[in-house]
């Protein structure tokens, strides 16, 4: 049985939810919410899109694709380029290599473990932009951004749960 | 016979899977850090670059940005209905007060006025103003710019000063065709050549990413006090001299800390500051030659 020309556009229209989400997610970061000292610790809804897609779809998650999204985060953002795409791609990696013990386990379990890849991303980003600026940054709102990320990490994974299961059941 | 030898290219393509995976990690990893060498080293491009993407981006953050600016307005307005009674009341012993302000700087402009045509003191260059929209913020923690819907074809330029309110908020880094980027004076990044009110002292505000900047370069015995209203110098050029940056909230040993006017975490609209021909502020003018 082979699959005819728009069954497989669909398929691939499919395969593409997981990059499409985390775009969005990139994107919804940015926006402007006018409360005070909000900018500084938005939440890294990215990182969040990136470690679910990484446990349910490593298939569609791969590191060049990790990468591309860190490059376009960097663009966007406007700090250096490559340490958005350095952040992601490490993240991608260490949930890849630990995604059984993730996959078996509960939803707390889940949360803790983006803690964990939070709280290396919060270091990493730090050292690099330290070492990128030459200068001893303050780690708190990076640390505050942490908190808010791993804060909202439930909302966001249930949304991402919903677009799983819309885009790429069957 | 068959099943064994499938099992084997199994054994041996899952390490080789493996060794692949691991090998694009690394080279990721190295591209990334190449990135950040060639950022470094080639900022032009990547500016350019940069503003590309950030254009192709700009119509989408445009769109997403609209319904949260409007239920940060509606939020805003109900606490506003709030406090009707109570803003009304301040607004109105301010207004009485800023009467008193308008007369005195009627009574203060005919006055310069006068003085400067006895001095034929050469007019400022005309000050044009861009307003723009805010469209997104880094939503990073090491980084303070904002995008704003501005570009090339509205006449915004590199290095022009943007201003919010009550006073200035930061410099256009990168210009897009229909948007470009501010970076916030908190930034660690951002140098602005100021000059201090009442002491006249010249200096450099600099950011290090947190809510106040720093006065760099102030000589040590130098009689600041707190309170004292910070405005750009206008050295370099780049900026029209005289703009409000903020005020000095703290004179210690480690140095002297400015609170911008502008609330920079809540800016919605801006104003970029089209400011003439750069230097005729401080050239020195044919007719003192």
């Amino acid at each position: 049985m082979t699959a005819t020309f728009w069954q497989k556009v669909d398929k691939t229209g499919r395969n593409l939810a997981p990059f499409a989400v985390t775009v969005m997610m990139v994107l919804v970061g940015m926006i402007p919410v006018p409360v005070p000292g909000y900018p500084s610790v938005a939440p890294n809804l990215t990182l969040v899109s990136v470690y679910y897609w990484t446990i349910h779809r490593p298939d569609l998650m791969r590191p060049g694709v990790a990468f591309l999204i860190g490059l376009l985060q960097d663009f966007l953002v406007g700090g250096p380029l490559g340490v958005n795409a350095l952040l992601l791609v490490v993240a991608q990696w260490a949930v890849l290599n630990q995604r059984r013990v993730f996959l078996a386990s509960t939803f707390a379990l889940l949360w803790f473990g983006f803690t964990l890849v939070m709280a290396g991303a919060v270091l990493l980003q730090w050292l690099a932009f330290s070492v990128l600026d030459a200068a001893a940054l303050s780690i708190l709102p990076a640390l505050f951004q942490g908190l808010l990320t791993v804060a909202v990490f439930p909302a966001v994974g249930w949304l991402l749960i919903r677009v799983h299961r819309a885009f790429l059941n069957g | 016979m068959k099943p064994r030898s499938s099992g084997s290219v199994i054994r041996l393509a899952a390490p080789l899977r493996a060794l692949a995976q691991r090998f694009s990690f690394l080279l990721l990893v190295l591209a990334s850090i190449a990135l950040m060498m060639v950022g470094k080293i080639e900022s032009v491009s990547v500016d350019s670059a940069r503003a590309r993407v950030t254009d192709a981006f700009a119509p989408i953050l445009d769109a997403i940005s609209r319904p949260a600016a409007t239920a940060a307005r509606v939020v805003e307005s109900a606490v506003e209905l709030e406090n009707a009674f109570d803003e009304n009341q301040r607004l109105k012993a301010e207004n009485a007060r800023l009467l008193q302000w308008r007369q005195a700087a009627l009574r203060l402009e005919a006055e310069n006025n006068s003085l400067r045509s006895l001095l034929r003191v050469r007019p400022e260059p005309a000050v044009n103003y861009i307003a723009a929209r805010v469209i997104a913020t880094p939503g990073s923690s090491f980084v303070r710019t904002l995008v704003v819907t501005a570009g090339r074809r509205d006449g915004v330029r590199k290095g022009q000063a943007a201003l919010a309110g009550a006073g200035l908020v930061g410099r256009v880094i990168e210009v897009g065709e229909w948007s470009s980027r501010v970076l916030l004076l908190t930034d660690i990044n951002a140098r602005i050549p100021v000059i201090l009110s009442n002491t006249r002292q010249r200096s450099i505000l600099a950011g290090d990413n947190s809510d106040q900047a720093k006065l760099l370069y102030l000589p040590p015995d130098s009689p600041i006090q707190v309170g004292e209203r910070v405005v750009t110098s206008g050295d370099g050029g780049l900026f029209p001299p005289g703009l409000p940056v903020g005020v000095v909230t703290a004179v210690s040993e480690r140095g002297v800390r400015v609170l911008p006017s502008a609330d920079l975490s809540r800016v919605e609209h801006l104003r970029l500051v089209d400011f003439g021909l750069p230097g005729t502020d401080l050239d020195s003018s044919p007719e003192w030659k």
